[in-house]
């Protein structure tokens, strides 16, 4: 078992007893709340007649369903209009702090619960929704939880759960050009598996790791789970203090920071810590990576070729196999030049403000191309409103990039962004399963959204490298 | 504002050691839970009505014909051992995945292995995930395809599946056996009990102000 790490601290820090089933009773310092998955949960708790135990320790907002360009309430869509008064009525009078459009701080969840400095280190945080992983990336013990576990948290303010092994992935040397935190964690997964980290906690670590922003971490820490890790973690470092420095919770209030501030690097782990397993993976390696096929394991760098399905390991040859009739792509063949219809920048993935910075600075003086829908979704109100005042939107505007209202949009097409039909998608999200963004015949293929830029203007999947001016910001 | 006290709601579980009845096979393995449930039909309030959407585009094409898949299939009508392969329900943590197939009618979930949310999704409603060598999934997926109206009982406590003569070594992990055989998977009733420790966390740890925790004057 795993000693000393950030993962050992937090939970021993957090568990209020050991239940009967072996399990851990922990304390959530922070829950989370969307329309999606919450709706059941408020309603077991009225069968049951409880209260939420913790409304300070809770904060709302909507992203899923909400509709990224007409807003006017009630909105059209009936079913989303419903989902949307629910969770108004369930945190009206409760004490829930909510991120509503009104407010100017919408968002997806996990970019409004950093951007606010609601994601702090040492905490323990939970959501009803699988990337939650994300805030991990503040040293936070962070993960998915389904509608029951909502319930118990609303109750209880507790999760039940066991502890789980960690892993360390050190990510060592300096990126090339071109390359971002997207493509190391496509990277990872697709050296790990899509189930490599099932009873597994990620610690990301190493020179590339600590060089990257907190978005760069976020982006990581994000897709954790499509590598099957619950949750994954960064150690807080000055990187992330001088996020926190910026939020809400501080910028005001810089006693409360150094007051937290001993307790944050308590929690760092320890410089002779041990873990369940230890990967390295060559940082420099690295090129700009995007999937070929079904899964976010399913990944190649841009001039490798997509691998035989005879080739790979014996249980993964019928997804692979399925994956390439689906795509149409062609073993041997490399992504590079794969034709697309659908440009999709957005995500809980890639939707921050740097995010949108180094896309626009590609496309800047650029056009998509006539083939291609292009649309930019940002991450919340705030990251709105921040690339406005920059004049990003001007810039992916006048390319001919759709510039829409915050929210989950084409990640997984519960609102009217969608694909359609058989389109292929070049994607900043997260999953590329079959169905995902809307259409079941529709093709995703991740990527950063540099990535995407590039996609954007070729109308194919083309190697950032290979344009001219490479942007970095 | 203080917090109100954990009030007493109650909803005891019931005691799950074993589930018979017969199977469905779904082959493949990374079956991810948007397979399982697409989004779209998440947009609903209640989890009440999901089961006609299992796997609905995998059952049906873009005319609503039926296609090819065991959850159309006349002769798994009434199963409620549902038999997979490796990583089912990968993804997101819709726990509308879980909620879609036991309100078909499926009971247990048995398979070579499972993505962690789903598994604990499952627990949460009382549905075993029960894994067993990729060999023996097979065998009993064969099996349930050639004998659709025979019994597969599993033993939640002794770890097993029979079948005709077949008895197969399964694994139903610690905790969600001693929860499932001991009737103690409704984590909210029982983490409720302890609501004095959890308070006592919650003010040890720095950054939660005692204004958020103390419920003793309520």
């Amino acid at each position: 078992m795993s000693e000393g790490t950030l993962y050992d601290k937090v939970w021993d820090r957090h568990t209020v007893t050991r239940l009967p089933t072996g399990q851990d009773q922990l304390f959530v310092g922070l829950h989370l709340v969307h329309e999606v998955t919450s709706p059941q949960a408020f309603g077991m708790l009225k069968e049951r007649g409880q209260e939420v135990a913790f409304p300070e320790r809770t904060h709302a907002t909507v992203d899923h369903i909400v509709p990224t360009g007409n807003r006017d309430r009630p909105y059209r869509d009936d079913a989303a209009e419903s989902m949307m008064a629910e969770l108004e009525e369930n945190v009206r009078g409760s004490g829930i702090d909510f991120s509503d459009p009104d407010s100017g701080n919408q968002g997806i969840v996990h970019v409004i619960g950093p951007e606010q400095g609601l994601t702090q280190p040492g905490m323990t945080i939970v959501c009803g929704d699988s990337h939650t992983s994300t805030h991990g990336a503040f040293g936070a013990l962070a993960f998915g939880i389904g509608t029951s576990q909502i319930r118990d948290v609303l109750a209880t303010g507790c999760v039940a759960m066991e502890k789980q092994k960690v892993r360390k992935i050190e990510v060592t040397g300096e990126l090339g050009e071109g390359v971002t935190a997207k493509d190391i964690i496509l990277t990872i997964i697709g050296k790990l598996g899509t189930d490599g980290g099932v009873g597994y906690v990620y610690e990301y670590a190493g020179e590339a790791i600590e060089d990257l922003g907190m978005e760069g971490r976020m982006s990581i820490c994000n897709m954790s789970i499509e590598g099957g890790a619950r949750a994954g973690y960064v150690n807080p470092d000055e990187t992330t203090y001088e996020w926190l420095q910026e939020t809400d919770a501080f910028e005001n209030d810089p006693e409360e920071f150094e007051r937290l501030k001993p307790y944050w690097e308590s929690i760092r782990t320890d410089d002779d810590a041990e873990y369940d397993d230890v990967v390295t993976i060559d940082g420099s390696a690295i090129e700009p990576t995007v999937t070929w096929g079904t899964t976010p394991g399913q990944t190649a760098g841009i001039t490798e070729p997509i691998p035989d399905p005879d080739d790979l390991p014996e249980e993964d040859r019928d997804t692979a196999r399925r994956a390439q009739k689906h795509m149409r792509v062609e073993p041997g063949d490399t992504m590079e030049g794969y034709d697309i219809d659908v440009a999709f920048l957005g995500s809980c993935t890639n939707a921050r403000l740097k995010d949108l910075r180094e896309a626009a600075a590609f496309v800047e003086g650029r056009e998509v191309d006539d083939d291609v829908r292009a649309m930019v979704v940002p991450g919340s109100q705030r990251v709105r409103d921040a690339a406005e005042a920059e004049g990003l939107d001007e810039v992916f505007k006048q390319a001919g990039f759709d510039w829409r209202e915050p929210g989950c949009s084409m990640c997984l097409g519960m609102n009217d962004d969608q694909l359609e039909g058989d389109e292929a998608s070049a994607s900043s999200s997260n999953r590329n399963f079959v169905g995902r963004q809307g259409s079941k015949d529709g093709r995703t293929v991740l990527m950063s959204p540099i990535m995407v830029a590039a996609a954007a203007v070729t109308g194919k999947v083309t190697d950032v490298r290979e344009m001219e001016e490479v942007a970095t910001v | 504002m203080s917090s109100p006290e954990f009030s007493a709601g109650e909803a005891p579980a019931e005691k799950v050691t074993e589930v018979s009845g017969t199977g469905i096979p779904v082959r493949g393995n990374d079956i991810d839970t948007d397979q399982i449930i697409p989004a779209r039909f998440m947009k609903v309030v209640t989890f009440d009505g999901l089961g006609q959407f299992s796997f609905f585009d995998q059952r049906f094409d873009d005319d609503d014909n039926e296609k090819d898949h065991p959850f159309n299939e006349e002769q798994y009508r009434g199963a409620n051992v549902l038999v997979v392969n490796a990583n089912f329900g990968c993804g997101s943590s819709r726990e509308h995945a879980p909620q879609a197939l036991m309100r078909w009618g499926i009971d247990a979930v048995v398979g070579e292995s499972f993505a962690e949310i789903f598994a604990g999704n499952c627990l949460a409603l009382g549905v075993p995930t029960v894994t067993a060598d990729q060999d023996d999934i097979e065998a009993l997926q064969d099996y349930v395809e050639a004998n659709p109206d025979a019994e597969v009982d599993i033993d939640v406590a002794a770890e097993t599946i029979t079948y005709g003569d077949t008895v197969i070594d399964a694994e139903v992990h610690d905790a969600q056996r001693k929860a499932l055989v001991e009737g103690v998977w409704d984590t909210t009733a029982l983490m409720g009990a302890n609501e004095g420790a959890v308070r006592e966390t919650a003010r040890s740890l720095p950054y939660v102000p005692d204004e958020h925790v103390s419920g003793d004057e309520a």
